[in-house]
């Protein structure tokens, strides 16, 4: 008895099995199927698509202004933005380096086109609350550069002094800016002289400026001696890396 | 007291006679390693009673007596191993003889007792001549103040420093001095004050840029030290009564390395305020700075003769590496001290006759050689090294009695400050927190 009980679930659900593959087949079936023919003779073209951005490399916080068109869309749509017109512009503020996808649809089919936006980390904020333009103090980061010495020297070297003079081209042409120039030693010697020799080589550097025509009231002067450091190992390679006189934007 | 009387004499003619011909390991007349026997001292524990106050003061007060004792490089102190069983605690229980025989084999006895008693600390002390057995007392003192560990160590400090005086040919001890110097500690360079011994550690400025090089005025009263105010270097100024910075003139240019003349007259500094960096001697209220130095090249670190207050010594750039000059007063009679390496950081000695600088004496690109502290008779230009360890030693400062240097080395890795004898011996540590540069020995 137990014998036929157990005979006649197994064909139950041999049945159910049966029955679940068949409904599987028939859908994949349809999926396969090609699509039905659109009802209109006449179809449409295919969409076309174009996305640009401009600039496409910003500094964090700035903007870029993405413009597009498309033709015989139905339907438009930008990743992370949604759907929008077939055609137009808006500015976006990504705060990392994005890739903007546009999707074109018509009942043809769609269309891709992208942009990229490459942005680069903000400088950090300048100390003075003075509200400086930002583009001047990046202007006078890449374009002033800082001049180095000889062991226990403040003299100016025929090599930096051609860099003293392009510095000064520049802070002739953005006269409104000021800047500190910061005299630096190697940790060999003692503090005090140190402190007096950093004096003299951010001194020098200021008396080739002023001698190249950029207004000595423009230009502050500090020393720190061996206190403040660029690097701070024992090398021959450090050591000329702190024997400097360092360009710093406002102040 | 014929005796004592001998051993001071000779002290004292020691201490005076500069013309005698040098002994080999001290020609330079620092006060210690004169050749002369040093006074071999006994000094057993202070008797006190049981109760844990008594014991916990006394305990101070004797480990200050003893290493105020043992810093002070004038004696020889007997090893407490030696010692009769019994110390000791009033004149009635003193039997010299124990204390004359070998092993001891003492000149000089200190003794006496610590009593705490409603909240004061009572200490009596006795200074005893062994060999005299007529009149022994050399010296008798009593001392009352309320009983915490700060006045143990106190009332140690001022009864060693009647001791050396009495037995240290006249000159006043240090045990009471102090030594200004900068420490990172506090994350900025700041100025700080210890005891002479490194005990009570505290800060004093809090600029919050950079502070350096301290210069304690002589009576004590205020420092000056340059600090970064309103990004210039400036002398400024802070007074030790007010607890609080007080007004220095400001000066354009890189303002550096003040240094008090001993009367408390004249600030002597480095200015670039017209330029180059030069030395300037001011009033000590900063008015009527007039330039002592005309030269390219760094002028900095000053220090007066505190004898004369006629001479100032100083680092000069002017012929390429820093070397040690020295000039009158008021600029004249320009003399080089120094003929090779680089020499800096002078001080000069309270007797007038010498100067201690930092000196790498073979020095160059490539050859970062040790900087290390030496002491150059000022009349014969003759030197003598005191530091062979290593590292960079730096800034040497004299204590007030002549007897001790203190110095900055990083020896052990870091910056520590230091003191020795000046003949260059018992070299100890005094600080051990962050990093801690440029000691100023008090004036007195």
């Amino acid at each position: 008895m137990g014998g036929t009980k157990l005979k006649l679930r197994r064909i139950q659900w041999i049945q159910v099995v049966l029955a679940v593959s068949v409904v599987l087949a028939v859908t994949a079936c349809a999926k396969k199927k090609p699509p039905a023919p659109p009802p209109a003779p006449p179809p449409s073209p295919a969409p076309t698509a174009m996305l640009t951005a401009n600039p496409n490399a910003i500094v964090a916080g700035q903007a870029s202004t993405l413009t597009w068109r498309t033709d015989f869309a139905t339907d438009v749509s930008i990743d992370g933005i949604g759907k929008v017109d077939p055609s137009g512009s808006m500015k976006v503020t990504p705060s990392d380096s994005t890739t903007y996808r546009l999707v074109a649809k018509n009942d043809t089919g769609s269309k891709e086109a992208t942009a990229r936006v490459t942005v680069t980390p903000a400088p950090p904020p300048p100390v003075t609350s003075s509200t400086p333009s930002e583009s001047d103090a990046q202007l006078f980061s890449q374009n002033v550069k800082d001049v180095f010495f000889e062991y226990d020297s403040s003299e100016i070297t025929a090599q930096y002094h051609s860099v003293l003079q392009a510095n000064a081209r520049f802070l002739q042409q953005h006269p409104n800016i000021t800047f500190v120039i910061e005299g630096h030693c190697d940790e060999r010697g003692s503090t005090e002289y140190n402190l007096a020799l950093g004096d003299e080589r951010a001194n020098a550097a200021k008396q080739v400026l002023v001698q190249q025509g950029v207004s000595g009231g423009r230009i502050r002067t500090i020393s720190y001696g061996k206190e403040k450091p660029f690097c701070t190992e024992s090398t021959e390679e450090c050591w000329q890396q702190n024997r400097r006189a360092h360009f710093v934007y406002g102040k | 007291m014929k005796r004592f009387a001998a051993i001071f004499l000779s002290a004292v003619i020691a201490s005076a006679a500069f013309g005698a011909p040098p002994p080999p390991q001290d020609w330079i007349r620092t006060g210690t390693g004169l050749g002369v026997e040093k006074i071999r001292l006994a000094v057993p524990d202070f008797k006190t009673a049981t109760d844990p106050d008594s014991k916990k003061l006394a305990a101070t007060f004797n480990v200050t007596l003893w290493n105020d004792l043992q810093a002070a490089g004038i004696f020889d102190i007997v090893s407490q191993s030696f010692y009769p069983l019994s110390a000791p605690g009033v004149p009635q229980e003193v039997r010299l003889g124990e204390w004359a025989a070998p092993p001891p084999n003492a000149g000089m006895l200190v003794f006496g007792n610590v009593a705490v008693q409603g909240g004061s600390l009572a200490v009596q002390g006795w200074l005893y001549d062994v060999k005299n057995a007529q009149s022994p007392q050399v010296l008798g003192k009593q001392y009352r103040e309320d009983a915490n560990d700060d006045n143990a160590r106190l009332i140690a400090h001022r009864f060693a420093d009647e001791i050396i005086f009495r037995l240290g040919g006249g000159i006043p001890g240090i045990a009471e001095s102090r030594i200004y110097f900068v420490s990172s500690r506090s994350g900025a360079k700041e100025i700080w004050q210890m005891d002479y011994d490194g005990a009570n550690q505290k800060q004093i400025t809090h600029l919050g840029t950079m502070a350096l090089s301290p210069h304690a005025s002589p009576d004590g009263s205020r420092i000056a030290f340059s600090g970064v105010s309103n990004v210039e270097w400036q002398i400024l100024m802070y007074s030790l009564e007010l607890n609080r910075a007080v007004s220095f003139p400001r000066f354009q240019g890189t303002n550096l390395s003040p240094a008090w003349s001993s009367d408390g007259k004249w600030l002597a500094f480095s200015s670039s305020r017209a330029g180059d960096s030069e030395i300037y001697v001011a009033d000590v209220m900063g008015s009527n700075p007039r330039r002592l130095t005309n030269s390219k090249g760094p002028d900095v670190s000053p220090t007066w003769n505190p004898k004369t207050n006629a001479q100032i010594a100083w680092v000069s750039g002017r012929t390429g590496l820093p070397q040690i000059y020295t000039m009158e007063s008021d600029g004249t009679n320009v003399v080089r001290m120094t003929d090779q390496g680089y020499a800096v950081s002078p001080s000069w000695s309270p007797n007038g006759q010498l100067l201690a600088f930092a000196w790498v004496r073979h020095y160059g690109p490539g050859a970062p050689g040790a900087s290390d502290i030496y002491v150059m008779d000022v009349a014969s230009k003759q030197w003598v090294q005191l530091t062979h360890d290593g590292g960079r030693n730096d800034f040497p400062t004299w204590s007030p009695d002549g007897r001790h240097i203190a110095f900055q080395s990083n020896r052990t890795g870091k910056t520590q400050i230091w003191s020795m004898l000046a003949d260059g011996s018992q070299a100890r540590q005094l600080t051990t927190a962050g990093q801690n540069s440029q000691p100023n020995w008090s004036f007195k």
